[in-house]
């Protein structure tokens, strides 16, 4: 009899427990990462810039070279990496802290110089690593550490919606957002990271896909809370989908 | 080969770290150092390296941190509020025992300041700058062919140690023109591998190279490292000149551009038959402590003369341990001290002494 695998640990993780909350989706995310750098024979090749924040130790669980960047800077970083060696695979993993607060300059000028790094963002609508308090992303209303009666506009503004914003810059090769509160979403993901990865490897230009990635610690949810809350709040905001593809791209 | 030209020390300084085997410049503009970054963009794409105009100097002192984990000979250069900007990183670069070199040509501040020379980062730059327990080779050279002479030395130090090497520089030495000779030209395919660089996990196991450790024990070793490595550094990478010291009764002392201002003040005090010389530290972190202390019995009094108002001072008090009196002739905010002004302190303080 033939025996198929359909399912396993991926190779290119190393096998350790993890230190994320529970019901907390940077595993998922991470699993994701490690399948394709197994599937498209990267692990070698890889260099992944990890972000402050929750997944500061993310190093931890891959079996690829990595460093961790200052607060925001991991755009600048990872320039600096592909730039010296452009035969390697560079990855950058930042929250949205990270990328949409005080890495806002940096996130969107690699994206317009076509930086040929690929962007695994992780927006969980706050800061989960220092407590959960308010982040560029949080939603209108939405109570935080330091926004205790609600997101308010007035006072805070809007969230930004990243993938839209990069998507109009010209050097954005691949642009899309996921999310993986479903096993449909998980497939869909996959592949929109995929096709990020192959922008980078076939040098369109930057690549980036956000991921709307539940938090329930710092949303005081249950896990299966979060699933529904990312279903009934975040996807209405910030719509899933592709935004840019640049011709090439697949 | 060596071959003679006629340079400003901005263009030479880039030419210097070219001929390094140095292949990759990150920077953003600022006066008074636009013509290094411009020589860059100009010469590194004829020689197969990467000119990057960074969107800010805290964009760009991340790039070289990035180029540096990549194992590549990587310089940036700013002058003082783009420096105030790249302290974040260098911290983070010197936690992380990666090689960097970079550049401050000195402006006066604080603040936006103005774009005259002044020597007035010397704080910054040898006690600090950015968080942490951490120290930085400082090199400040004193003229166009020492600029030459040097760069070669602070990609070695750095890599030696791996470690952030910075030169000090101030504006007049920036727009200086002189005639120097380049002696070398190192391929950057001939330097040493560096085994522990981000390359890609290629038969061998994963490199990771971070900047923290949550265990507060775990930490303070990791600082106890770094020290080991700047005691080390201590030992073996002083550098100073003395210039007519062996009998002197009167030391100034003095670095950079205003070094080679005293070395004027001495020459003419010396036909008068005035026993005076001049201690010039190279290196300012580390500075040589001791090496200026075997002056203290010859010497009547100690004169620092700087672009500041008095911050080297603190290390020739140090140096000497106040067993001799020190004074201090100071100009700031991009004024550059004249021999004669000099001469007029020195000679009031002789009087006063006696
Ligand atoms: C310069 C600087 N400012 C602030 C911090 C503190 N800090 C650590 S993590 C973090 C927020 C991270 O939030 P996010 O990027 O959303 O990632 P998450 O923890 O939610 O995964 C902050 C503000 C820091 N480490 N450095």
């Amino acid at each position: 009899m033939e025996v198929k695998t359909i399912y396993k640990y991926p190779d290119s993780l190393e096998k350790k427990v993890t230190h994320y909350c529970p019901g907390c989706h940077h595993g998922i995310i991470h699993k994701l990462i490690a399948e394709l750098i197994d599937e498209m024979n990267l692990l070698e090749k890889t260099i992944i810039v990890w972000p402050i924040g929750c997944s500061v130790l993310g190093y931890e669980y891959f079996k690829v070279d990595s460093c961790v960047a200052a607060h925001g800077r991991a755009p600048a970083m990872a320039t600096g990496i592909k730039r010296a060696n452009p035969e390697n695979f560079v990855l950058s993993y930042q929250g949205d802290g990270d990328l949409a607060s005080i890495g806002m300059a940096e996130i969107v000028h690699a994206a317009a110089r076509g930086e040929k790094i690929t962007v695994v963002f992780i927006n969980n609508t706050n800061y989960g690593m220092t407590g959960g308090q308010m982040a560029p992303t949080t939603l209108i209303g939405q109570k935080t550490t330091t926004s205790p009666y609600g997101r308010d506009p007035k006072v805070s503004g809007y969230p930004i919606k990243v993938a839209e914003l990069l998507s109009n810059l010209e050097g954005a090769a691949y642009i899309a957002r996921a999310a993986v509160n479903k096993p449909t979403r998980i497939t869909q993901a996959k592949k929109f990271l995929k096709k990020a990865f192959n922008a980078q490897l076939k040098e369109i230009g930057f690549s980036l896909v956000e991921f709307l990635s539940a938090c329930p610690v710092q949303w005081h949810m249950t896990p299966l809370k979060a699933l529904e809350r990312i279903e009934n709040e975040l996807i209405p905001y910030y719509p899933l989908g592709e935004f840019k593809v640049k011709e090439g791209v697949e | 080969m060596s071959e003679r030209v006629f340079m400003k020390g901005a263009e030479a300084l880039a030419e210097a770290v070219i001929r390094s085997g140095c292949r990759f410049f990150y920077g953003y503009p600022i006066t008074p150092q636009n013509e290094t970054p411009e020589y860059f963009a100009r010469k590194l794409p004829l020689v197969g390296g990467l000119y990057l105009q960074a969107e800010s100097e805290v964009a760009a002192i991340n790039m070289v941190y990035g180029t540096a984990c990549a194992g590549k000979r990587v310089f940036t250069s700013t002058s003082s509020p783009g420096f105030s900007l790249m302290q974040e990183g260098i911290s983070y670069i010197a936690c992380s025992n990666v090689p960097v070199v970079v550049a401050n040509v000195v402006r006066g501040g604080p603040g936006l300041g103005g774009i005259s020379p002044a020597q007035s980062d010397y704080f910054q730059a040898t006690k600090g700058g950015g968080h942490g327990d951490y120290k930085v080779v400082v090199i400040a050279p004193s003229s166009v062919q020492e600029i030459v002479d040097l760069v070669p030395k602070a990609f070695e130090i750095a890599d030696k140690y791996r470690t952030v090497v910075e030169l000090l520089l101030d504006g007049v030495l920036g727009q200086m023109m002189e005639a120097v000779e380049f002696n070398y030209d190192i391929d950057p395919n001939s330097l040493p591998e560096k085994p522990w660089a981000l390359t890609g996990a290629k038969g061998r196991k994963k490199n990771t190279i971070v900047s923290f450790n949550l265990d507060p024990e775990k930490l303070e070793q990791m600082n106890l490292e770094l020290k080991k490595k700047y005691d080390e550094i201590e030992k073996n990478e002083k550098m100073w000149e003395e210039y007519k010291l062996i009998d002197a009764e009167y030391i100034f002392v003095a670095y950079g551009t205003v070094g080679r201002i005293i070395k004027t003040v001495v020459d003419e005090e010396r036909e008068k038959g005035i026993k005076v010389g001049l201690f010039r530290p190279i290196t300012l972190w580390p500075f040589p402590y001791e090496e200026l202390r075997k002056f203290v019995d010859q010497a009547k009094f100690f004169i620092n003369v700087e672009m500041s108002l008095g911050q080297m001072l603190e290390d020739t008090r140090l140096s000497i341990l106040d067993r001799k009196p020190t004074f201090f002739y100071g100009r700031t905010g991009g004024v550059v001290p004249t021999t004669v002004e000099i001469k007029e302190f020195f000679e009031k303080k002789m009087k006063e002494v006696g």
